[in-house]
């Protein structure tokens, strides 16, 4: 209701592919019954939720922003929308992203650019300083980050309570720091995979997208423990919980990962980061540095591992069973050429193509199996540090706050990715749990997030530290009153919405 | 999608010609796991069921669709692999072997190419030497390993309006073979080998290898080379012919499959105690349930009946006719070593002629016993009783008392009967004991086998004597 006229309001920046608007308000209609007969399915029942469009949603359009999928419905619910939905859960649309989930800044969909809210804040048009006076006013708004950037502007402008994304590398924590709110990866294996549109099997986990700390241990709970038709999820029942209110830090130790002062870490995030330890060391928790001396491979072979199975999972998409199919006939060979040509963008192709190349029978062992090594080298590192003591380790998420679309832009897909991702995949790699906590706001007035990683199914502990973070750093709630006035100069027909 | 198990059998054999060569046949034989459902998807899996009405979202390769493997799947495995004394790998993994093909949906096969769940069994057979049955001789082929793997789906191709249709259900045949064959001089390093592709049957299958042979023979003695290529067997003209292989060397592009976590077997030893044991696959209790396997089954019947040995083999290469056999003798007195006669040469001869399995005899087992206990109890003779099987197997259901009655088969027991025979034939033939036996033939000539052998041999013999 409130929530479909504030995503028509808000259209203009790019965050759903699909707005399910009649299964939604019907969605609604059932919950209010439900609430009216005092029977509520659970804690979401009546909730507005987005889902990213790599998710299976039967009966909605699943499309991963590509041409591949355009208009391809699936006959089945993923395991996460399913429970969500058991829950009473009202499934508003499904969010923009970067084909196939395939990029840093959800601007590589063929639904176009993601525009992140905070670029209609009040906050950024304070600050912001035309460089000249030629210069377009509206051309100045930032990317969302990605490759969840739909999901994470979705929750940032309010039109729905939680988001879910997918995170293969920092797909969700990345576009959290961006749009300044919570992204949580958690730890692999906790949340079924079934039914999400894969990027890296080995890597990827449905994300969660919401406006605090809290709100994410819900939304975890209601979607954690094992499914059936996901066999690399965990046996065991998975136990919900609710965050306490820490008051004593003194037993925690943090751990500082000093590779993490990467290369191109901008001074601003830099300062917010020690300014986080002395926090945690203030309140009396241990903070040490520590070191984990793999990190600096990590990204290489991510991209290795990445691309393998990217040519990979993508092999399935040949025109036949569903989806795009080239009218091409001249045989069955051309027609798979034809249609992937058409289907897929450059940089989807690239990486089957570099993908298929690590996997030749020459280069498997050079390529493949070293990464692989290092990854395992990656996940010992971790295993290291938390073997020794560290609870938490506290890292920025990104290298800097959101850059404007024109920005982005000039550099290519590959590039802005290995640096995008440089912090987060790690915790991919090892399959560690993480999240993004929104810290504060940078000079040019927009959001910055820095990244807990936890020991290995241990959300609880990190979603507490996470909690007693947020609650320090207070960080700022959107001025989107820039909406208002772009809402009547875009959709004046429609009615505007203001925002508290 | 069905699930298939390879054997690769690295055997070796002699083959002379006029120069010795020794060929060497590598089979990978794909066999089709009896299970209710696919190997990874729950979807059911049944004989010529319609087309693509067996495909789960799985099946079909739809986007989000993940692999789950069958445990009755890999208990079939396990016990393949025991069976032919296999060491069982504790943990197998799975890949993905990359092609593209029609019917093959997701662009990649599911199987074990490095760690598959079985490793370095063997084999042991016996053939015969000049079709004599007593000259069995023992061999051993060597299996290299044994691995689940997912089936790919069915093309098939409708020329008349040039289009492919597929059929998720997945391939039908139970068994397929590919077979690799070279030949070499002793001594020297192995020949270059051709795989013949999509053999069907086990006759095919032999056809196949002896044409290959010979055929790479013929072309090494006439001074040509022998490629390295992918041939296919046309059971029409019973030889193998080059397949089209346009596109090369086929690189698949193996990777592990990231959706199957490693396959863990226990034993008694290693089967933790808090886990649910309808979870894991425990290879001691496959082990006990394996049911005896044919070396054991046929000592077991060469000791218990005193049957000769290649009688037992074949007993137990007619599927159903050890049972028959034995279900026979629990109802019969007749000794096991003459129920055996009957068994092979009459009941086996007869089945053969029309093409028949064994549970598809229309003589049961019940009215065999029946036949043969009037045999035992010289109702009838032999002879008699040859014919009463006869009749037997036209199926009318008749019971053999009915025959015997309706063709008057019955022994002649009576004495003045046989000796008003006896003397009609002793008119004929003067008396001389060398020519008893002759006689006896022609008297049971005389009675169509009625008459009671012994009694007549008494009866000629004081004629004889008189």
């Amino acid at each position: 209701q409130r929530c479909l006229s504030l995503i028509k309001s808000t259209k203009f920046l790019n965050a759903y592919i699909t707005v399910a608007e009649e299964t939604a308000l019907k969605q609604a209609e059932e919950s209010e019954k439900r609430y009216r007969r005092g029977q509520p399915l659970g804690v979401l029942d009546g909730i507005p939720i987005a889902v990213k469009d790599n998710f299976n949603t039967a009966g909605i359009e699943t499309t991963c922003a590509s041409n591949m999928l355009k208009g391809y419905i699936s006959p089945y619910n993923a395991t996460v929308v399913q429970k969500l939905l058991d829950q009473g859960a009202v499934l508003l649309g499904k969010t923009n992203l970067d084909e196939f989930a395939m990029g840093s800044g959800s601007t590589d969909g063929v639904f176009g650019p993601v525009r992140n809210p905070w670029s209609y804040s009040r906050q950024y048009k304070e600050k912001y300083v035309p460089k000249s006076h030629s210069e377009d006013k509206d051309s100045n708004w930032v990317i969302t980050g990605g490759s969840s950037g739909g999901s994470a502007a979705a929750v940032s402008s309010f039109t729905c309570f939680a988001a879910l994304g997918s995170d293969t590398g920092g797909s969700t924590r990345n576009p959290a720091a961006h749009c300044g709110v919570v992204g949580l990866k958690p730890t692999y294996g906790l949340i079924s995979r079934h039914g999400l549109i894969p990027l890296v099997n080995s890597m990827d986990v449905p994300g969660i997208l919401t406006r605090c700390v809290d709100d994410a241990a819900i939304v975890l709970g209601s979607l954690a423990g094992h499914d059936p038709k996901d066999s690399t999820t965990i046996q065991d029942n998975f136990k919900p919980f609710e965050l306490s209110n820490l008051t004593d830090v003194s037993k925690l130790s943090i751990g500082i990962p000093k590779e993490y002062h990467a290369p191109g870490l901008s001074s601003e995030i830099l300062a917010l980061w020690s300014k986080a330890a002395d926090l945690f060391k203030n309140a009396g928790a241990k903070v040490i540095e520590v070191s984990l001396p793999h990190t600096r491979y990590s990204i290489v072979c991510y991209h290795v591992l990445c691309t393998a199975e990217v040519a990979s999972n993508m092999a399935r998409f040949d025109g036949l069973e569903y989806g795009h199919r080239s009218d091409m006939n001249k045989s069955t060979e051309s027609m798979y050429a034809a249609t992937r040509r058409e289907g897929f963008n450059d940089v989807v192709r690239g990486r089957i193509l570099s993908g298929n190349y690590f996997m030749l029978n020459q280069n498997y062992e050079n390529y493949f199996i070293k990464a692989q090594k290092v990854r395992r080298l990656i996940a010992n590192d971790f295993v290291k540090v938390f073997g020794s003591g560290v609870d938490i380790l506290l890292t920025p998420t990104t290298l800097s706050d959101a850059v404007p679309y024109t920005e982005f832009i000039k550099e290519d897909n590959r590039t802005r990715s290995a640096q995008d991702d440089i912090l987060t995949q790690a915790a991919n790699m090892a399959g560690l749990p993480a999240i993004n906590v929104p810290t504060a706001l940078s000079e040019r007035g927009l959001p910055v997030g820095l990244q807990f990683i936890g020991r290995s199914f241990q959300e609880k502990q990190l979603l507490t530290v996470a909690k007693w973070f947020e609650k320090q750093v207070k960080f700022p709630t959107i001025q989107l009153e820039e909406v208002k006035r772009h809402d009547h100069g875009v959709f004046q027909h429609q009615k505007s919405a203001s925002f508290l | 999608m069905s699930s298939i198990f390879k054997l690769y059998f690295p055997s070796l054999f002699f083959f002379f010609s006029l120069a010795p060569w020794v060929p060497v046949v590598g089979l990978e034989i794909h066999a089709q796991i009896s299970s209710n459902s696919k190997l990874f998807s729950g979807s059911q899996v049944q004989f010529a069921a319609p087309p693509n009405s067996l495909v789960s979202f799985f099946d079909a390769s739809l986007p989000g669709t993940l692999p789950v493997l069958n445990r009755r799947c890999v208990e079939a495995a396990v016990m393949t692999g025991l069976a032919l004394n296999c060491s069982i790998n504790k943990k197998s993994l799975f890949d993905r072997k990359h092609y593209f093909y029609a019917d093959l949906p997701a662009g990649y096969q599911i199987t074990q190419q490095r760690v598959p769940i079985a490793v370095n069994g063997s084999l042991s057979y016996s053939l015969c030497i000049d079709n004599k049955m007593s000259q069995m001789v023992t061999k051993t082929v060597r299996i290299k390993q044994i691995q689940l793997e997912q089936d790919s789906g069915k093309s098939l191709h409708d020329d008349t309006r040039s289009q492919t249709l597929v059929d998720l259900n997945r391939a039908e045949g139970q068994l397929r073979v590919d077979a690799n064959v070279s030949v070499h001089h002793p001594g020297e390093p192995y020949g270059v080998r051709t795989e013949v592709k999509n053999i069907n049957s086990i006759r095919f299958l032999a056809k196949a290898v002896d044409y290959e042979i010979q055929r790479q023979i013929e072309e090494l003695e006439s001074g040509r080379t022998i490629l390295n290529e992918t041939r296919a067997f046309d059971s029409k003209l019973g030889c193998t012919v080059p397949m089209r292989d346009k596109e090369g060397k086929q690189d698949y592009r193996f990777m592990p499959e990231p959706n199957l976590p490693p396959l863990i077997l226990y034993d008694a030893k290693s089967l933790p105690a808090n886990m649910n044991h309808q979870q894991v696959v425990n290879i001691d209790w496959i082990h006990e349930r394996l049911p005896d396997l044919p070396s054991v089954k046929r000592a077991k019947l060469v000791e218990r009946y005193g049957i000769l040995p290649e009688h037992s083999f074949t007993l137990l290469n007619e599927d159903g006719l050890t049972e028959f056999f034995e279900d026979v003798i629990k109802q019969t007195q007749m000794k096991p070593k003459k129920v055996i006669g009957w068994i092979l040469k009459d009941l086996l001869s007869y089945l053969k002629q029309h093409s028949l399995k064994v549970k598809e005899s229309p003589v049961s087992s019940f009215l065999l016993a029946d036949l043969l206990n009037r045999l035992e109890e010289k109702e009838i003779s032999s002879t008699a009783a040859k014919q009463v099987f006869a009749e037997l197997w036209k199926g009318e259901g008749k019971t053999p008392l009915e025959i015997v009655k309706e063709k008057k088969l019955q022994l002649i027991q009576d004495q003045k009967d046989l000796e008003q025979i006896c003397q009609a034939v002793m008119a004929i033939k003067a008396g001389n004991r060398k020519v008893l036996n002759k006689l006896i033939g022609l008297v049971q000539r005389e009675t169509q086998g009625r008459s009671n052998p012994v009694l007549v041999k008494q009866l000629l013999e004081k004629k004889l004597s008189e």
